[in-house]
C-alpha cells in the first residue's frame, strides 16, 4: 500500500473509516467499555483494554471490536474478531497515540447492531528529545 | 524467527474461560517516520494475528501501524478440550512467526 | 552610585550562586527507584515477565548464551554453565575493576572482553541487538539482588571522577546531573516526573525508544538534552559515571530488564 496519508487524519477520515466497517447501520452509544490511562506516560505505548457486555453464546455474542483514533496519521488501529468461543468479550493491547486525542471503540454484535464508546487521552512529548 | 512470549494456563476445567497473553518482538515501523536524511522509512508491520485451538480459529486481530512496537495482545477463550493452542503472526515483507502451547482440560 | 559600587553589590550574589557547594546526596532512606514514579499500567508492564517487552530481549540473550561462537567455537554456557546460578549477583556489582585494563568496565564491556579473549569472536557493537540481549539476560539473573559496588584503592579514583562528572555543570543549558536528580526529583519536567536516576533496571525497555537500551544510551540522551556533546559509547567518562551512579544506588535492588517511559 503506497498511499500517503496526511500527517494528521481528520475527523472526516475517521468517519469514513468507521463507515467502512459499519455500513449504513446506526451506531448506538453504550455496552462498550474502554479502559485507557487519562494521561499517558508515552504516546509510543498506551495500554488499552476494551470490553463489551455480552453473554457470548451462539445466539448472542460479539462478532468484532474495532478501535479508531481521531488524530493519528490514519484512523484504524486494530480490529479484533471474536465469537462465542471467546467466552468473554474483553481484549487488551498497547497502541500508539500521536497526540492528545479521543479513542473510539465500536463493538459489532451477532444481531448486526453496532455499539460505541470513546475515551480521551492526554499525550505529552518526552522532556528531552535525543538524537538516538 | 522473531521471539514470542505466550502465556497459556497449562490446565483448565472444561468450560472455564482462560486468558491468553501474547507478546512478539517486532518494530511495527509505521511508514510515517523519516530518516535523518529526510527519506520516509517504509512501513513494516505485523498485519494479522490468528489463534487456533486444535485447528479451529478462535480469535483474530487485524493490526494497523497504531499498534505499539512489540505487539502485546491479551484475549480469552473457553477451555473446551485438551490439545494445542497455536498462534500465528504474519505481516509485511513476508513476515511470519508461529508459537504454540499445550493445554490439559479436565 | 558609581558603576563600580553597583558591580560590587551584585557580584557577591553571583559568587554565592557559582560557589554554592553541591546539594547533599539524597538520604539513603529517601532513595526511590524510578519504578515508583511510574503509572499503574507501566508498572504492570514491568511486573509481568510475559508482558514485559524487555524480556523478549532476555529470551534472545538466553539463546545467545547457549550458542557456540568465534574461532574458539565456545558458548558462554561452556565456561559459565547455567546462568541462573553463575550470573546471579553479577549485574549488581558492575561496573567492576578489570585488572588487565587497569580500570573499571561495565557489564557490556565485560561481555565483550569474554567474547574477544575467550570466544575469539569480534566484539559486539554498543547498542547492537545481540549485546543488549546478552546483557538483558545476564542482568535478569540478578533481579532482586542489592547493588553492591566494591570501593577500594583501585576503584576510588574512577568513582571520584564519576562523582565529579555528576556534579559538574555541562552543556549549553549549563546543568549538572545533581540539579535535576538530587535537588528536583519528583517534580515534573515538561509533564514527565524527574526520577532520582538510579540505574537499577538496565538494560531498560524504554517506551520512548520502543526498544531495550543501555545506561550509556540513557546518559548520552540526557547529555544531548542539556545540549552537551555526548561522550562516545565506551568512553571512560561514561563508565566512570556509571560506576558512581551504581555506587550511589548501593543497596537498592536490581530490577532488570525494567520498563521506563
Amino acid at each position: 500500500m503506497t498511499e500517503q496519508a496526511p500527517a494528521t487524519a481528520t475527523p472526516a477520515a475517521m468517519d469514513e473509516a468507521v463507515r467502512k466497517v459499519v455500513g449504513a447501520s446506526k451506531v448506538s452509544k453504550g455496552r462498550v467499555t474502554l479502559e485507557l490511562p487519562p494521561l499517558s506516560e508515552n504516546g509510543n505505548t498506551v495500554p488499552l483494554t476494551v470490553s463489551v457486555e455480552s453473554p457470548m453464546t451462539q445466539a448472542e455474542h460479539v462478532r468484532a471490536i474495532h478501535i479508531f483514533t481521531e488524530l493519528n496519521p490514519q484512523p484504524d488501529v486494530v480490529s479484533f474478531r471474536l465469537g462465542p468461543r471467546a467466552g468473554r468479550a474483553r481484549v487488551s493491547t498497547r497502541i500508539r497515540l500521536a497526540n492528545t486525542q479521543t479513542v473510539t471503540a465500536i463493538g459489532e454484535l451477532s444481531d448486526g447492531s453496532f455499539w460505541s464508546t470513546s475515551a480521551a487521552v492526554v499525550v505529552t512529548l518526552a522532556a528531552c528529545l535525543e538524537d538516538a | 524467527m522473531a521471539n514470542a512470549l505466550v502465556n497459556v494456563p497449562p490446565r483448565a476445567r472444561r468450560g472455564e474461560i482462560i486468558e491468553i497473553k501474547t507478546l512478539i518482538s517486532h518494530p511495527m515501523e509505521t511508514g510515517y517516520r523519516r530518516s535523518q536524511l529526510g527519506a520516509t522509512i517504509p512501513r513494516d508491520i505485523i498485519r494479522l494475528f490468528v489463534c487456533t485451538y486444535n485447528g479451529t480459529e478462535v480469535f483474530r486481530a487485524e493490526l494497523h501501524p497504531a499498534i505499539a512496537a512489540n505487539p502485546f495482545i491479551v484475549f480469552s477463550t473457553v477451555a473446551t478440550e485438551s490439545g494445542t493452542l497455536a498462534f500465528q503472526w504474519t505481516g509485511d515483507n513476508g513476515f511470519s512467526a508461529t508459537e504454540s502451547a499445550a493445554i490439559t482440560v479436565d | 552610585m558609581s558603576a563600580r559600587t553597583a558591580r560590587l553589590l551584585t557580584t557577591p550574589a553571583l559568587l554565592l550562586l557559582a560557589t554554592t557547594a553541591p546539594a547533599g546526596e539524597i538520604p539513603t532512606a529517601e532513595r526511590r527507584s524510578g519504578y515508583e514514579l511510574m503509572g499503574r499500567e507501566t508498572r504492570a508492564m514491568q511486573d509481568d515477565d510475559t508482558a514485559n517487552p524487555g524480556m523478549l530481549g532476555a529470551l534472545e540473550g538466553e539463546a545467545a548464551w547457549a550458542r557456540k561462537t568465534g574461532a574458539a567455537g565456545r558458548a558462554c554456557a561452556d565456561c559459565h554453565g547455567d546462568a541462573r546460578a553463575s550470573m546471579k549477583g553479577v549485574a549488581a556489582r558492575y561496573p567492576a575493576f578489570d585488572a588487565a585494563l587497569k580500570r573499571p568496565v561495565d557489564l557490556e564491556q565485560r561481555i565483550n572482553v569474554c567474547r574477544t579473549d575467550r570466544q575469539q569472536a569480534p566484539a559486539l557493537a554498543y547498542e547492537s541487538r545481540e549485546l543488549l540481549a546478552l546483557t538483558a539476560f545476564v542482568a535478569r539473573q540478578s533481579r532482586g539482588v542489592p547493588i553492591d559496588i566494591a570501593v577500594d584503592a583501585r576503584t576510588q579514583p574512577f568513582l571520584d571522577a564519576g562523582r565529579a562528572t555528576f556534579y559538574r555543570r555541562q552543556g549549553q543549558l549549563n546543568l549538572a546531573c545533581n540539579q535535576c536528580h538530587d535537588e528536583n526529583w519528583g517534580k515534573r519536567l515538561a509533564g514527565n516526573p524527574i526520577p532520582q536516576a538510579h540505574p537499577t533496571g538496565y538494560p531498560v525497555y524504554r517506551l520512548e525508544w520502543q526498544s531495550l537500551g543501555s545506561l550509556q544510551r540513557r546518559l548520552r540522551g540526557c547529555l544531548t538534552g542539556i545540549r552537551a556533546e555526548p561522550y562516545e559509547y565506551g568512553a571512560p567518562e561514561l563508565v566512570d559515571l556509571e560506576l558512581f551512579l551504581m555506587w550511589r544506588a548501593r543497596g537498592m535492588s536490581i530490577e532488570s530488564p525494567a520498563v521506563r517511559p
